[in-house]
């Protein structure tokens, strides 16, 4: 019996179109725009003005706060403006906008090819390094990872867990990271359990990547580090959801993963630590899918921060005819794009197309309380419930009905046989009780 | 770009679940059953199936058309259930006008008064059933006997149902062990060779239906087996205390509309608890109510009475029995 | 049998008495003294328990009315003077008298003007869309046109308009409870004094971006020209991030600002009508709106469409006009 987390999920179609492609470099566009706020916590202060000449690698904005990030340039070019410019929502944000000229890379950076083993820096020294590098969960929450690594006083780490799982359908980039950059990926889980000096670390991957599994236990060359097939079932990327099904250990409502002494981080990230302490590189590109059944080629690309979309689109054989809807993420998470040359940040993993007979909902019919919602919540909320409450503005027993602790994981709409918007509705009962909870508390 | 793109919240995935699924997955499960009331009990039962669901569609329609003015939805096969139902609770000698005000009455007062498909707190078909037995009682009480009534309908003959005769005989003093000689075997029990409602006598096609449906996941396991095992178990400590007046457990599972209450009607999703905890709940309560009515009862048979009475209970139970939340602090 | 009867009555009788004499001791106990003006300023109240006040219902403000020293702080929109006259009366106290105020929508960008840049299909809540991304247009800050503040509105002052997709409202039933400009999740619906003979004249637009960038997203938006600010001669109107704003306390409704406007977002209401000056105003600012255009550069805007638009902007002022007019002739009916 493989491991997977008890209660709830669902199982939609896998469709992993991409798994077999290789992760392929996209070429550096004309000009890239870079969001000074590609991460959740306080946005970051632009240190650079228009004008400047840019290095690769070179810092633009600075970390304004704990829970925040440092960003840095992708690409070698001059500063054309620094301004407000629509993200994939459509919202504007500032960003720092650079005409690219060459590819000249900061000489800090260890631009070799080979894989360093020997870890030098001590374990402060490390987290000060991630911190400087801008690194953050690359699995799409993109939370600062220099605030995952420093343990509140009182708590200890026991076990680290990087997540490999990858249960949103479509994506892959997680997939072709693990095996091509296998080496690297453990060197990277070494860096992070001395970051937080535990003596265990356990990757967890879905058993639907049977490659990787075997590849990762083949360069593994460390006893501590454990390698665990998983059942596949969605969401078990979730922070929670993969704890329990690795540790058996449950993180108390409202608590985080270290009250119960583990720490999760993505395969991405992991890569991303590696690179950043072995190599001098800051984060500055990523790997993202680039799939849909109706996609002519879809494909991995290693993509520099800040490229639009469509550049990434335009490469893979162009926007399809019979387009519906483009997501910025995968298809049970991501978000739908409003503005097709937005730029790729530190959270996007992937470039769902989805043709238009896929991307309408159904009409919406009366809750037939069939309460498939409440078996499918791998929390144990009632979404039936959360969602009339919040319909009604019955908020004080929305929190008390927990609405909080749900992860927005969407299991019950996908479930919904009346094709009711209860994760619309839970989302917005989320964001209205936590508005009152802030308020109490200011109070 | 001359289409525009389109945006909504995630998930952007739909699963293949759908309320007509649903419901044509039950109707299909209710087919077996169907199928044998139609074998034992010939044409009546064909006419009163026939007349039922064809009335449950028609009352649907025209409240819809005529009077909440709204589209149409008795393609969702929800009106054919309740029909089937209704049949299915119906001796097969019953009067065409009497099908015909069961399934008014289920229709436009068990379920279109409170709202339509959803929104109804009582299950549609038992309300239906009960107006009828409690407004014609001795039409609703007279059964047919089985096979040699195939070929006539309302003058079919008749005959009592097992738990009739064992509640008849109880009261007069006579004891179990001698009854149990008199009334059918529980072969013919289990595979409806016994007088009864339409859908209520053979245990095995439902039984059919029932794993149909927990393989298709339109239902979970917990409410018929908590119900039927609640029956066992309570009638089985009355039986032990005192076997010459109370009927053996086995008795009470296989008679009656156990089988069929336990199967469609108490797990019909709109009047069943949410969570796993409130559904056991709600199975040892018509558990529980069942036996209690047949024992003490006036009827000789409570499982539609117990289901309406857990049905009205549904919002309480819904309130205090929640599902086990993740990572919940203990107490 | 009569013996039954009369031990039935007897028993039920004794029954009936002990429960009186315990809920009367019950009562008793638990009894909560209540000013009872309360109960006579509620009277006076509409009884709309609409929260417009602030306080939890009607009975909630009749509470605060009695506790406190001054009326001043307090004031019930929906009643407005009259009522709080008869409150003051009721409590001995002194009213302060407040301007009748109004809801108006400062958005003006209904389909005509404002091309639809994707297609929207999720839970019908603008809250939701307003969480979720910029809305169905280029403007990130316009109406998102799902009736929300219809919805919340308990005076029937609010109904959407299919064919421009904005919200109406209705000056007659408005009651300025601010229920409307509590919900908009684009915070669209002003509080604004009525005004003398119900005349009014605002920005009838919110977005902050550049005035080149609000362009594209729509026909109606304030560009932050300045051009109203230099012909106020009241000082009424500021600009803050490239969005115009009338002090209503300081607006004379000299209607110069109005005819200045380059993209008509300064709406007047229930002005009579200026048949030359308009037209001089109109080529004016249609010289004005084609030199605007230039200057920005966007040459594929071309000056039969900059008409067909301005055609439809007066179209659907005048067919507001109407409406004003038609509504206040039902009322007086």
């Amino acid at each position: 019996m493989l491991k997977t987390f008890p209660k709830g999920g669902v199982h939609p179609p896998e469709t992993k179109l991409s798994a077999n492609e290789a992760i392929q470099v996209l070429p550096i566009p004309d000009s890239v725009t870079i969001p000074i706020a590609q991460h959740i916590g306080a946005p970051s202060t632009p240190v650079v003005k228009k004008g400047d000449k840019i290095l690769v690698g070179q810092l633009l904005a600075k970390s304004s706060g704990f829970v925040s990030a440092n960003i840095h340039s992708s690409v070698s070019g001059t500063v054309q403006k620094i301004d407000n410019v629509p993200d994939s929502s459509g919202y504007k944000r500032q960003s720092v906008i650079i005409k690219v000229e060459g590819d000249d890379w900061d000489e800090n950076i260890d631009r070799s090819k080979e894989v360093k083993d020997d870890i030098s820096l001590s374990k402060e020294e490390i987290i000060k390094k991630i911190f400087d590098s801008g690194i953050v969960g690359l699995g799409g929450a993109t939370f600062p990872s220099h605030v995952k690594l420093s343990i509140p006083k009182g708590k200890t780490a026991e076990i680290l867990i990087i997540n490999g799982v990858e249960c949103e359908p479509y994506l892959t980039s997680d997939h072709r990271l693990m095996l091509e950059r296998s080496e690297e990926l453990i060197v990277g889980t070494k860096i992070l359990m001395k970051a937080l000096g535990v003596g265990k670390a356990i990757i967890g991957i879905e058993n639907n990547k049977p490659d990787a599994i075997e590849k990762l236990n083949k360069v593994n060359d460390n006893s501590s580090i454990s390698i665990e097939a998983l059942k596949v079932q969605y969401p078990q990327g979730g922070e929670k959801q993969l704890i329990k099904a690795l540790t058996n250990r449950e993180v108390p409502s409202g608590g985080l993963p270290i009250d119960v002494g583990a720490v999760v981080h993505n395969v991405g990230t992991a890569l991303a630590v590696y690179e950043a302490i072995q190599k001098n590189k800051p984060l500055f590109e990523r790997i993202v899918t680039l799939t849909g059944k109706s996609v002519s080629k879809p494909a991995n690309y290693l993509v520099r921060i800040g490229t639009p979309i469509s550049a990434i689109i335009e490469r893979s054989g162009g926007l399809p005819e019979d387009t519906g809807k483009v997501i910025n993420g995968g298809p049970m998470m991501g978000k739908a794009v409003n503005f097709l040359d937005a730029p790729v940040t530190k959270g996007t993993s992937g470039i769902t197309i989805m043709p238009d007979e896929e991307s309408h909902r159904g009409i919406i019919k009366d809750c037939i309380r069939c309460a498939r919602c409440t078996q499918v919540c791998p929390i144990g909320l009632e979404p039936y419930l959360l969602m009339t409450l919040t319909e009604k503005s019955l908020f004080e027993r929305l929190e008390k009905n927990d609405v909080m602790d749900c992860i927005e994981c969407g299991s019950c709409s996908y479930t919904c046989p009346s094709d009711r918007p209860l994760l619309d509705y839970i989302r917005l009962g989320k964001v209205t009780v936590s508005k009152i909870i802030r308020a109490r508390r200011q109070q | 770009m001359n289409k525009l793109l389109t945006i909504s919240p995630s998930p952007h995935l739909h699963g293949d679940a759908s309320v007509k699924k649903i419901m044509y997955g039950v109707i299909i499960a209710m087919i077996p059953a169907m199928l044998a009331s139609f074998f034992y009990f010939g044409i009546g039962a064909v006419i009163t199936t026939l007349v039922a669901v064809v009335s449950a569609l028609l009352f649907e329609y025209l409240i819809q058309r005529f009077m909440l003015k709204k589209p149409s939805s008795i393609t969702d096969g929800s009106a054919i259930i309740t029909g089937i139902l209704l049949a299915f609770n119906l001796p097969s000698n019953l009067p065409v006008h009497l099908v015909i005000i069961g399934a008014f009455v289920a229709i436009a007062i068990g379920k279109m008064s409170f709202g339509g498909l959803g929104n109804n707190p009582f299950n549609p078909a038992l309300v239906g059933r009960v107006f009828l037995l409690i407004s014609f009682p001795v039409q609703m009480t007279s059964w047919p006997t089985p096979i040699a009534s195939r070929l006539t309908y309302i003058d079919a003959e008749t005959a009592a149902t097992p738990l009739a005769i064992v509640k008849e005989a109880l009261k007069n003093g006579e004891p179990f062990s001698q009854i149990i000689k008199e009334i059918p075997s529980y072969t013919d029990m289990f595979i409806g060779n016994i007088g009864g409602s339409l859908g209520e006598i053979s245990v095995v096609f439902l039984l059919i239906g029932f794993v149909y449906m927990l393989i298709r996941k339109i239902i979970t396991w917990h409410i018929p087996v908590s119900m039927l095992g609640t029956i066992f178990i309570f009638s089985g400590i009355l039986w032990l205390v005192n076997p010459e007046s109370f009927a053996d457990p086995v008795f009470h599972i296989l008679t009656g509309g156990a089988m069929l209450g336990a199967i469609f009607m108490a797990t019909d999703m709109v009047t069943s608890p949410m969570s796993i905890k409130g559904q056991i709940v709600f199975g040892v309560g018509i558990g529980i109510l069942t036996v209690l009515i047949r024992t003490f009862g006036a009827y000789p048979e409570g499982v539609s009475f117990a289901i309406l009475i857990m049905n009205a209970f549904v919002p309480l139970i819904n309130t205090y029995m929640k599902p086990k939340r993740f990572g919940e602090v203990v107490k | 049998m009569s013996t039954t009867v009369i031990f039935t009555i007897i028993s039920l009788s004794a029954i009936g008495i002990i429960a009186a004499t315990i809920l009367y001791f019950v009562a008793q106990k638990f009894k909560v003294f209540e000013d009872p003006r309360i109960d006579d300023v509620e009277a006076v109240l509409p009884g709309a328990n609409c929260g417009g006040c602030g306080f939890p219902g009607c009975r909630g403000f009749a509470e605060a009315c009695v506790k406190a020293e001054e009326l001043d702080k307090l004031f019930c929109p929906v009643g407005g003077n009259d009522c709080m006259a008869s409150v003051a009366s009721t409590l001995g106290k002194e009213a302060v008298m407040q301007e009748p105020m109004l809801a108006v929508l400062r958005c003006s960008g209904s389909h005509a003007v404002r091309p639809q840049t994707n297609k929207y299909d999720g839970a019908e809540n603008c809250t939701i869309v307003s969480n979720l991304y910029a809305g169905e247009t280029g403007c990130q800050f316009g109406c998102l046109g799902l009736g929300e503040c219809v919805s919340v509105c308990n005076f029937d002052a609010l109904a959407m308009d299919p064919v421009s997709g904005l919200p109406v409202v209705d000056a007659e039933n408005c009651t300025a409870c601010g229920a409307c400009v509590e919900q908009c999740p684009r915070d669209l619906f002003e509080l604004r004094p009525k005004g003398k003979k119900d005349r009014r004249i605002f920005v009838s637009c919110r977005n902050m971006d550049k005035g080149s960038a609000k362009k594209i997203g729509c026909e109606v938006a304030c560009i932050g020209c300045q051009k109203c600010v230099k012909v106020c001669d009241f000082d009424a109107i500021v600009v803050t991030n490239f969005n115009a704003y009338i002090d209503p306390h300081k607006c004379k409704l000299c209607r110069k600002c109005v005819s200045v406007c380059p993209t008509n977002a300064i709406h007047e209401i229930n002005f009579p009508e200026r048949k030359i000056k308009a037209a001089k105003a109109d080529e004016k600012a249609k010289a004005i709106k084609v030199t605007g255009v230039e200057k920005a550069g966007e040459k594929e805007v071309t000056a039969k469409t900059t008409n067909i638009n301005k055609e439809a902007v007066v179209d659907s002022k005048i067919k507001e006009k109407v409406d004003n007019d038609t509504t206040s002739d039902k009322s007086k009916n």
